[in-house]
């Protein structure tokens, strides 16, 4: 029994309807509770999507457990097939269902329906969404796969075939889907930089796709991996037992950007890959002098696995920050962040309880965070800025417009969507600093037509930011009035770090009060 | 009144939902439910935004070393709650929430309540109740949790009204304050601000329901002795009113006073309401079943807002509850009960109403098929009880009508 407040991924039936809503002509009967059918607003709020996620529930109450629940289960689906007209089926059930033990998947099968039905066993109390999503689309293209693969022993398909038959390479992009970060743009941006090699986009999946579009993906050369969280499982089965060739770079950042591109030459042996001149503005912006402030900023990152990887580059390399912190709340990829997090000397926070992550982000005292909506939460409460980069999502990260994250395009959106709020600090910083000027005095009000601060949010803030940080007053440690006034001149970003180096500085020199002089002595003995 | 009774696929959340709003209004209680990552997500989702630095609700989930017997269940819920209450030393009421899956294994938390109420000898008193989604819709979570204090109000003999519900806080004291001027009281509420501040109950306390879904309360509230008072629930200036005057009538304020403390409130609802009729008049409604305040709602935007009444959805029907209800609405009302949502959205889309009122899974797709909606689950967070608010919620369902009208792309 493990206590969750805030939970990161939903259970795994969440991930399979990642799936079947991301795809057309999929239907998936859910054996679950009434309550489950919360689920959809995760689809018709979050996403704005205009259509209800393509699922029927069984909603069995209570009296039912009396009767006759499998019944219930085959009415549901036999309606469903009836009223949906879908290309394949998924069955399966939610957490309390498992418990009831209706095996819905071999019902259906027992049932003679005449259209591919793939029986989904997500073990709700062990996995999550992230893995029952990939499990939901592995078990899907193995299921409509299963008559096409190879006899064992036969040759592997060669990447480079496309030459011998007369046509331009292809491949097919698996992983996006919904409810994943910015999949939607980052679809079109990975289509332009394969049509930029003179490759072709085969089939995409699951976000698009339907039952017959999977049964073509063998007809690629490669498959990109462009999510591993949902497509490694699927990759590695296709290569396993099609012999497909698999593309594992990830095209977020312009070094990864790069490498996306040398590996598609590598594996479908393209003769060159043509120089893009000014493909993306990323670089010069971040060369510009305008940039040089950006120099050394403290980042802490907690994401999915993908994203976080993909942060920690970009944030080190292209835009000279320093990365304080890194972490990922998927497990299954653990192993990867470990190895980026070692990359900068760091050691990877995996974890899916965010007031760990929380513990750490304070501890860290960065200047940004790069997070999920649950780490922009904590941030807003520690009063550090943040950029939202990976899912668990809320509405405002699936914009109108286009933002996708891969690519070149990918980079340029990146630099403004973390600079933005680093900027933002600042501005936030300079009007804390000028505040007692004439203009910001009672009755004025800065350009964004706020009233000033008040004075009193010095000391709250300090109180709060020191609370959120788990540090507990020490009984014998007093402010004084001088100290309190000079902390308050610290920028509010690093404030806390600055209060708590001070504390302990007075307390290892058995100082009680602290007093201006002794903020600026710590100060000089921690930049020693 | 015919009554369409349908059964399939239900598109309502559980009981479980209604901790959303049951926390914000006891700050020293805290909400734990005992079920699955589903439980978390689900509240989680409901919840939409996540701002608070720890919750005061949370989930103990079950693991597979729970349900396959290798852990004692009963010995990691108390290990979870120790630690939970530790970390929280503020808490002073810990409500146990059953989920499905606690339901489906039989884990006794009722038993589990009464060993950790020894173990905490006081300090933290624990109660439980189920807002498990095979035996409880929506807001019945909160007729669940309520029902879950009866047995620990202390008893009086002393005369009484007691408020039973949830109201935003601006709500209840203006309610007080106008009891107050009725010459009304003393008056308690049910839940309390303060979870150790239970209210008392006995033979001489008068009850009134805010919201027509606690009929649990109710009948357990009378067990104790107390008298229900019956009226229209107090949504729109007629509900208002007349939910007014039942206590009244109950503790004999006289007509004349009574009539020259709500006369100038309803005059000044109904002006404010009227902005807004002139919207809704003649608009075709079509309520989908939520949050069991349909047929308040619906004969609030009937008779006061001039709408007509497509189909009224109800969960299921409290027919003591809804009387004075169902006495205010028109015979030939087409009214269902329970739900087939495929079934019933065949119906939404066949009558073409002017605004459907229904769960967020629902309201964009019928706003894709050119159907105006109003996402019920506002109802239950909103301040909409009362004369005062009478004009506010009208302004709910008027507005996306007016909304579609100021819109333009050509």
């Amino acid at each position: 029994m493990e206590l969750t407040l805030w939970t990161y991924e939903g259970p795994p039936h969440v991930g399979a309807m990642r799936i079947a809503a991301s795809m057309e002509g999929v239907h998936y009967v859910l054996h679950a509770p009434q309550g489950d059918t919360y689920a959809d607003l995760l689809f018709t709020m979050i996403e704005r999507r205009d259509q209800r996620p393509p699922v029927t529930y069984t909603t069995f109450q209570a009296r039912d457990l009396g009767g006759d629940t499998a019944e219930l289960v085959k009415r549901s689906i036999a309606d469903a097939v009836d009223r949906f007209q879908p290309q394949a089926l998924l069955v399966g059930e939610s957490c309390t269902a498992e418990l009831i033990q209706d095996q819905p998947g071999a019902l259906a099968q027992g049932m003679g329906l005449e259209l591919p039905v793939v029986n989904l066993e997500l073990p709700a109390y062990s996995k999550k969404e992230n893995w029952g999503a990939a499990e939901t689309l592995y078990q899907l293209i193995r299921g409509l796969l299963k008559h096409q693969m190879p006899e064992a022993g036969s040759s592997k398909a060669d990447p480079a075939r496309w030459r011998q038959e007369g046509r331009r390479p292809r491949v097919n992009l698996l992983g996006p889907s919904l409810l994943g970060f910015r999949c939607r743009d980052d679809i079109r941006e990975v289509r332009l930089l394969l049509e930029e090699l003179g490759i072709d986009t085969h089939v995409v999946a699951p976000l698009g796709a339907t039952p017959a579009d999977l049964l073509r993906i063998p007809e690629a050369d490669a498959n990109v991996c462009l999510y591993p969280e949902v497509a490694e499982s699927s990759c590695r089965w296709l290569e396993r037992q099609f012999g497909m060739a698999m593309v594992t770079s990830v095209p977020i950042g312009i070094a990864a950007t790069q490498r996306f591109r040398q590996e598609l030459q590598q594996v479908l042996q393209l003769d060159a890959i043509p120089e893009v001149a000014d493909a993306s503005r990323m670089p010069w912006y971040s060369r510009s002098v305008d940039s040089t402030y950006l120099t050394g900023k403290r980042v802490f990152i907690f994401a999915d696995a993908t994203h976080a990887i993909a942060a920690a580059r970009i944030a080190s390399a292209e835009l000279g920050f320093k990365v304080v912190g890194l972490g990922s709340y998927s497990r299954e990829q653990a192993r990867a962040v470990r190895a980026a997090a070692q990359e900068l000397g760091l050691e990877a926070l995996i974890s899916d309880n965010y007031l760990e992550v929380e513990a750490a982000m304070a501890a860290a005292a960065p200047e940004l965070v790069l997070g999920t909506q649950m780490e922009r939460h904590s941030a807003k409460r520690l009063g550090i800025p943040c950029a939202v980069i990976s899912a668990p999502l809320h509405v405002q990260d699936v914009p109108a417009r286009y933002a996708p994250q891969m690519g070149w395009e990918g980079a340029n959106v990146i630099f403004d969507s973390w600079v933005h709020p680093l900027m933002m600090g600042l501005e936030e910083h300079l009007i804390g600093m000028f505040r007692h000027d004439f203009e910001f005095v009672e009755g004025h009000m800065s350009h964004k037509g706020e009233k000033p601060p008040a004075p009193t949010d010095t000391n709250e803030a300090i109180e709060a930011a020191a609370a959120a940080s788990g540090i507990a007053e020490a009984e014998v440690l007093s402010w004084t009035d001088s100290g309190r006034a000079e902390l308050g001149r610290i920028p509010f970003f690093v404030r806390g770090k600055v209060k708590r180096n001070t504390e302990t500085y007075a307390q290892e020199r058995g100082i009680h009060a602290i007093t201006d002089e002794v903020l600026y002595e710590a100060k000089a003995h921690f930049s020693r | 009144m015919e009554i369409l009774k349908e059964s399939g696929q239900r598109e309502v959340f559980c009981g479980l939902t209604s901790i959303v709003w049951l926390h914000r209004r006891m700050p020293d209680a805290f909400f734990l439910v005992v079920g699955s990552r589903t439980c978390a997500h689900l509240i989680q989702s409901a919840a939409g935004v996540m701002i608070f630095a720890e919750p005061r609700f949370g989930t103990a989930i079950l693991g597979e070393r729970d349900l396959a017997g290798m852990a004692d269940a009963n010995e990691e819920l108390d290990r979870v709650v120790t630690d939970l209450l530790g970390r929280r030393p503020e808490i002073r009421t810990l409500f146990l929430v059953g989920s499905c899956p606690s339901e489906v294994i039989k884990l006794d938390l009722a038993k589990a309540a009464e060993r950790l109420n020894n173990q905490l000898q006081g300090r933290v008193r624990v109660v439980n109740y189920s807002g498990s989604g095979i035996e409880t819709t929506f807001t019945q979570g909160e007729d669940n949790a309520l029902s879950a204090l009866v047995p620990l109000l202390p008893a009086t003999e002393a005369p009484q009204l007691l408020l039973v519900g949830t109201l935003a806080d601006g709500v209840e004291e203006r309610f007080l304050t106008l009891f107050e001027r009725l010459g009304i009281g003393p008056v308690a509420s049910l839940p309390p601000r303060r979870s150790t501040e239970l209210p008392a109950v006995g033979a001489n306390t008068k009850v009134l329901l805010t919201q027509p879904f606690l009929g649990t309360t109710a009948r357990a509230l009378q067990a104790r002795g107390a008298e229900l008072l019956s009226s229209p629930y107090p949504l729109g200036v007629e509900g208002s009113r007349r939910w007014f005057e039942a206590a009244a009538a109950a503790f004999g304020v006289t007509p004349l006073h009574c009539a020259s403390i709500l006369n100038p409130l309803a005059e000044r609802g109904r002006a404010a309401v009227e902005p807004h009729r002139r919207e809704l008049e003649g608009k075709r409604l079509f309520l989908l079943p939520d949050s069991q305040m349909e047929l308040a709602l619906g004969r609030f935007l009937h008779r006061e807002c001039g709408m007509e009444l497509v189909e009224v959805g109800t969960p299921y029907l409290d027919r003591q509850l809804q009387e004075q209800e169902l006495a205010l609405l028109p015979a030939d009302l087409q009214l269902s009960e329970g739900q087939h949502v495929e079934q019933q959205l065949e119906r939404v889309r066949a009558s073409r109403p002017d605004l459907v009122v229904c769960g967020m899974g629902l309201a964009n797709p019928l706003e894709a098929e050119g159907i105006a909606t109003k996402w019920s689950i506002e109802l239950v967070f909103s301040p909409i009880h009362g004369c005062d608010q009478a004009g506010d919620l009208a302004e709910l369902f008027a507005r996306p009508l007016r909304r579609r009208t100021a819109l333009a792309f050509a």
